[in-house]
């Protein structure tokens, strides 16, 4: 099993959420985050006083799913999200030691 | 009770009617008009306070602060008004004999032998309005003055030390400043110093004691490094709002009653404003690519202080103008000047009502000018009155100063100015008040 964590532009994520829903994945979580990569960040004004601020806003998905849809799953992300300018994110891919379903008990790829 | 007081006023207006010619000014009866006008007046200006001034801050503070910015505005409001009508009234503007070119007296302690058919004089010759309603309006002033300062030591002072700070500050400051400029016998009144509505009483007095204050406390942790942005700019507005609404009854309440003259200073509160506002909006167009809410919100604060000392005396065009320099010389305090000297005056208190008020106090001698549009004054001079009001100035910077300086000196040495520094990071809400303002 892995877990695919994608990092994307926050008005990419219905398009993300359709796409790997075509390819068979039933579940996701989303959070709100901040994070800055090859992009600089920008300055904002208050009664002249400026702050830098580096990060700007992203969203985070993580999808945990079994090996043989990986491929799809990540292709399918990268080509929905991609715009091609600086800051469309990135796509880590991790290994899951295990997976349990909390209401039936199931585990295993079952609980992906 | 009533009833016998109705009487006495019945017969009192219709031997006023009866005998026009034996009509003495202490038979003179308030009209119907003045006292409602001053009535609303008084009403617009605690609105000013609660929650005018209090959002307008709260807006500018980070979150974890806001409640404790609340809290410190709304209290000193509800103190300093039973402070007033305790001794504050009779100490500003009663008789100090002697002293009287400071301060006034004691005989009116606790209102005494103040009822209301009781009336005070206004600007005009036989017209009077309830005493008490000078009492209430006057009342509202001396709380705002003192919540301004709050905006200086916001984010860090200690709630106890500040409620302390105001007591003593509205006793040996405003009190001294409201007689010298506004009573009979006052030093600065006697010089001829105008001003309308109070830009030397209330905003260069408190803007100077929120500098020296912020100056004495030192800067918030992290002051340049951390960011510290405003948490909640639509508070802000709707506090910005507030005052602008609520200032038409601080200046044109001024007059004392309903007439032109207040409606000049009706009209000079809106387009004063609205050129202050639109030339911050400007500058900050031009010098930032990038006209912001609150630029635009601060410039009209800043051409509301600026026309207060001129409400009533100036000419509506002269009203732009002055307006119009207010915020650019406010800009210029909130950017340049607080970043060449670096202090930590976190919600620009000195940087708008002291400036503002300086500009428009001294600006008031020059639009005052009939050949400007102003109403002028008996044996005006642009000259001497320009000095005049440079003198009313220097003594509002240098008696609140010192008074100043000398009250926050002996509080931090004796019960501490600020909280402690874990208090300040954790945020003064949860550690001075032990309540959460978002629970989200």
């Amino acid at each position: 099993m892995k877990m695919i964590t994608a990092i994307i532009r926050p008005y990419k994520l219905d398009d993300l959420e359709m796409a790997v829903a075509q390819i068979g994945v039933q579940g996701m979580t989303v959070m709100e985050v901040q994070g800055y990569g090859a992009q600089h960040g920008h300055a904002e004004f208050y009664r002249g006083a400026e702050y830098r601020v580096e990060f700007v806003p992203r969203v985070q998905v993580l999808i945990a799913v079994d090996e043989s849809i990986a491929e799809a799953v990540i292709e399918a992300i990268a080509n929905v999200t991609r715009t091609g300018k600086v800051g469309d994110g990135r796509i880590f891919v991790t290994d899951i030691e295990q997976a349990i379903r909390i209401r039936t008990g199931e585990t295993g790829v079952a609980a992906t | 009770m009533l009833t016998k007081t109705r009487w006495i006023s019945g017969i009192t207006a219709l031997l006023a009617c009866a005998a026009p010619m034996l009509a003495l000014a202490e038979d003179a009866v308030p009209d119907k008009g003045d006292t409602t006008w001053m009535m609303v007046s008084t009403i617009l200006v605690v609105m000013m306070i609660v929650p005018g001034l209090a959002l307008f801050y709260g807006g500018l503070v980070r979150s974890k602060n806001i409640l404790s910015v609340l809290t410190q505005v709304f209290t000193i409001f509800c103190l300093i008004s039973l402070l007033w009508v305790i001794y504050g009234y009779s100490l500003a503007f009663g008789d100090g004999g002697s002293l009287n070119w400071l301060i006034g007296d004691t005989n009116k302690l606790f209102l005494a032998g103040i009822t209301p058919d009781s009336v005070a004089t206004t600007f005009s010759d036989g017209v009077v309005i309830p005493e008490l309603v000078f009492v209430a309006f006057q009342l509202t002033f001396a709380a705002i003055t003192t919540a301004l300062i709050v905006g200086g030591l916001a984010e860090r002072i200690k709630f106890s030390a500040l409620l302390v700070f105001s007591v003593l500050w509205f006793t040996l400051s405003y009190l001294p400043m409201a007689h010298m400029v506004w009573a009979t016998g006052g030093f600065l009144f006697e010089k001829g110093d105008l001003d309308f509505a109070g830009g030397t009483v209330v905003h260069i007095n408190s803007g100077v004691a929120a500098l020296v204050g912020a100056l004495v406390v030192g800067k918030r942790l992290g002051y340049g490094r951390d960011a510290m942005p405003p948490h909640n700019l639509p508070l802000t507005l709707v506090g910005a709002s507030l005052l602008w609404v609520g200032w038409f009854g601080f200046n044109a309440g001024s007059n004392l009653e309903a007439t032109g003259i207040a409606v000049l200073a009706l009209l000079n509160t809106i387009i004063a404003t609205a050129a202050a506002a639109l030339a911050w909006l400007a500058v900050e167009w031009l010098i930032t690519k990038k006209p912001s809410m609150l630029g635009i919100a601060s410039g009209a604060i800043a051409g509301l202080v600026a026309i207060t000392p001129a409400a009533g005396l100036v000419g509506p065009m002269g009203a732009i103008i002055l307006g119009a320099i207010g915020g650019l010389a406010c800009f210029w305090a909130v950017t340049s000047l607080k970043k060449s000297f670096g202090y930590d005056e976190s919600l620009d208190v000195f940087g708008i009502h002291g400036i503002g008020g300086i500009v428009g106090a001294i600006g008031t001698g020059v639009f005052v000018s009939p050949a400007l549009g102003g109403v002028g004054v008996d044996g005006y001079d642009m000259g001497s009155q320009v000095m005049t009001q440079t003198l009313g100035v220097l003594v509002a910077v240098g008696w609140s100063g010192a008074v100043s300086l000398v009250l926050f000196k002996l509080i931090d040495m004796t019960i501490g100015l600020r909280v402690a520094e874990e208090e300040e990071r954790e945020g003064l809400d949860t550690a001075s008040h032990g309540e959460r303002a978002y629970t989200n």
